[in-house]
């Protein structure tokens, strides 16, 4: 075998996979945000809210967590329409990755939540705080901090999983890759150079994810 | 034109399941086999290997595992090799289970005290001697909830292998909605048969690791 490797292409194609890289990161910036929005609100469901309400939470987050994030994307976005609910690819990848998220995250937080002792709700209550204040300033911010690290992974962990995107064609980074590949025949380069884009990428969120940790939680960082 | 029955969606369906069924076997057993090694070489005595196997299992763990199955699609050909998609499927999750598991178990080897290490070398035994009376028998009873855990995400990454067009579960799924236009149905279906492949795993890796609970009787 003679093969040579060739990495010309890529001054051409620059501007595509640029764009991919864009598309790639705004998805996982508004998946992560309001993934963990969701993902708070249903811990908060499962471990203190109503009791009707947990076992709709708990179906939801089993569900997710069970299957491939891939069938969860095509439900979406070919399931979903049959029943009247049309979107975009975009809109279809980043609701899909809201829900994907929402339901690890639950799972974390609450672990996080649930490790609060009881004394907390007492000594909160008895500040006269109310219920929300109580679970956002005693319980939530305290949680939140202990599983950052956790919680940063899943991050990191459904930004990788975006790469399927690409199948549903939201022009995401994988989608420019296999774009340039045939256009350019050039599977192996093309594939090589966005792996390691996407490994600059994870290593990236994960040093962003840590430093926000560190300015959300300044006092645990200086103990 | 042909109508297609619920049951003849389902039955094509759980057809193509055995497909997910086998892959997810042979990623798992293959991916154990070459994670064990991987975790030897990890917490090995030489520093460059342990480094080397620690980058390896950071390339994995830090790409999607889609561009692995696509380098290991096209990356395999490049040898000359005339790669199916089963091949390139197998050869790709094996490596990505292997990175995993070893960081697994390498979590769970460390979680063993220190002095257990001491003791066993104060009675003169090797290190593979100390690894095979000592160390692993602990270390494993700590390993098995993670491992049944991830086997989860064995059974679900498996999916991807549709992309490179290895016909398992969810590429059944795609040609049966292209055949008969009911998306909502077929992946409905395809969702269903994952979750009943994949619940039961998950839920006895809870159980597992409340009766187990080792964590916090060790020390």
């Amino acid at each position: 075998m003679r093969y040579h490797f060739d990495f010309g292409w890529l001054i051409e194609y620059l501007p595509v996979l640029l764009k991919g890289i864009r598309i790639t990161v705004q998805l996982i910036l508004i998946g992560a945000v309001l993934g963990v929005a969701l993902g708070t609100a249903c811990a908060w469901a499962r471990a203190l809210g109503p009791k009707w309400l947990k076992p709709v939470v708990a179906t939801y987050v089993e569900l997710i967590r069970n299957t491939p994030f891939l069938i969860q994307l095509f439900f979406v976005f070919f399931g979903l329409p049959s029943l009247g609910i049309k979107m975009s690819e975009l809109t279809a990848a980043n609701l899909a990755m809201v829900v994907n998220l929402g339901a690890y995250s639950c799972e974390i937080i609450r672990a996080g939540i649930q490790a609060t002792p009881r004394g907390q709700f007492e000594a909160g209550a008895s500040l006269a705080m109310s219920p929300f204040q109580t679970f956002w300033y005693v319980v939530l911010v305290p949680a939140l901090q202990r599983i950052w690290p956790a919680l940063s992974s899943q991050v990191v962990i459904v930004m990788l999983g975006s790469a399927v995107v690409s199948q549903i064609a939201a022009e995401d980074l994988t989608f420019a890759a296999n774009f340039i590949q045939s256009r350019t025949f050039r599977a192996f380069e093309t594939y090589i150079v966005s792996t390691l884009i996407y490994l600059a990428l994870a290593i990236l969120l994960r040093q962003l994810l840590a430093g926000l940790g560190w300015m959300l939680f300044p006092r645990k960082a200086s103990r | 034109m042909t109508q297609f029955t619920f049951w003849d969606i389902l039955r094509n369906l759980l057809l193509a399941a055995r497909w997910t069924v086998l892959l997810s076997l042979v990623s798992f057993t293959g991916g154990g086999i070459v994670g064990a090694a991987l975790l030897f070489l990890r917490i090995g005595s030489r520093r460059g290997i342990r480094l080397l196997s620690r980058g390896y299992i950071q390339l994995f763990q830090g790409t999607p595992l889609l561009m692995q199955l696509f380098l290991a699609f096209f990356g395999l050909g490049l040898f000359g090799i005339d790669v199916p998609a089963w091949l390139a499927a197998c050869v790709a999750l094996i490596l990505w289970t292997a990175a995993f598991l070893a960081e697994i178990w390498r979590g769970c080897v460390e979680s063993i005290a220190k002095g257990q290490w001491e003791a066993s070398a104060s009675l003169g035994m090797g290190y593979l001697q100390q690894m095979r009376y000592v160390i692993l028998p602990q270390a494993l009873k700590v390993a098995v909830p993670p491992t049944v855990g991830f086997s989860v995400q064995v059974v679900k990454g498996t999916a991807l292998t549709s992309i490179i067009g290895f016909v398992e579960l969810s590429k059944a799924g795609s040609i049966v909605t292209n055949a008969t236009f009911q998306p909502f149905t077929v992946y409905g279906l395809v969702a269903l048969i994952y979750f009943a492949l994949c619940w039961p795993l998950s839920k006895s890796s809870q159980l597992l690791e409340r009766k187990l609970n080792v964590a916090h009787r060790n020390h």
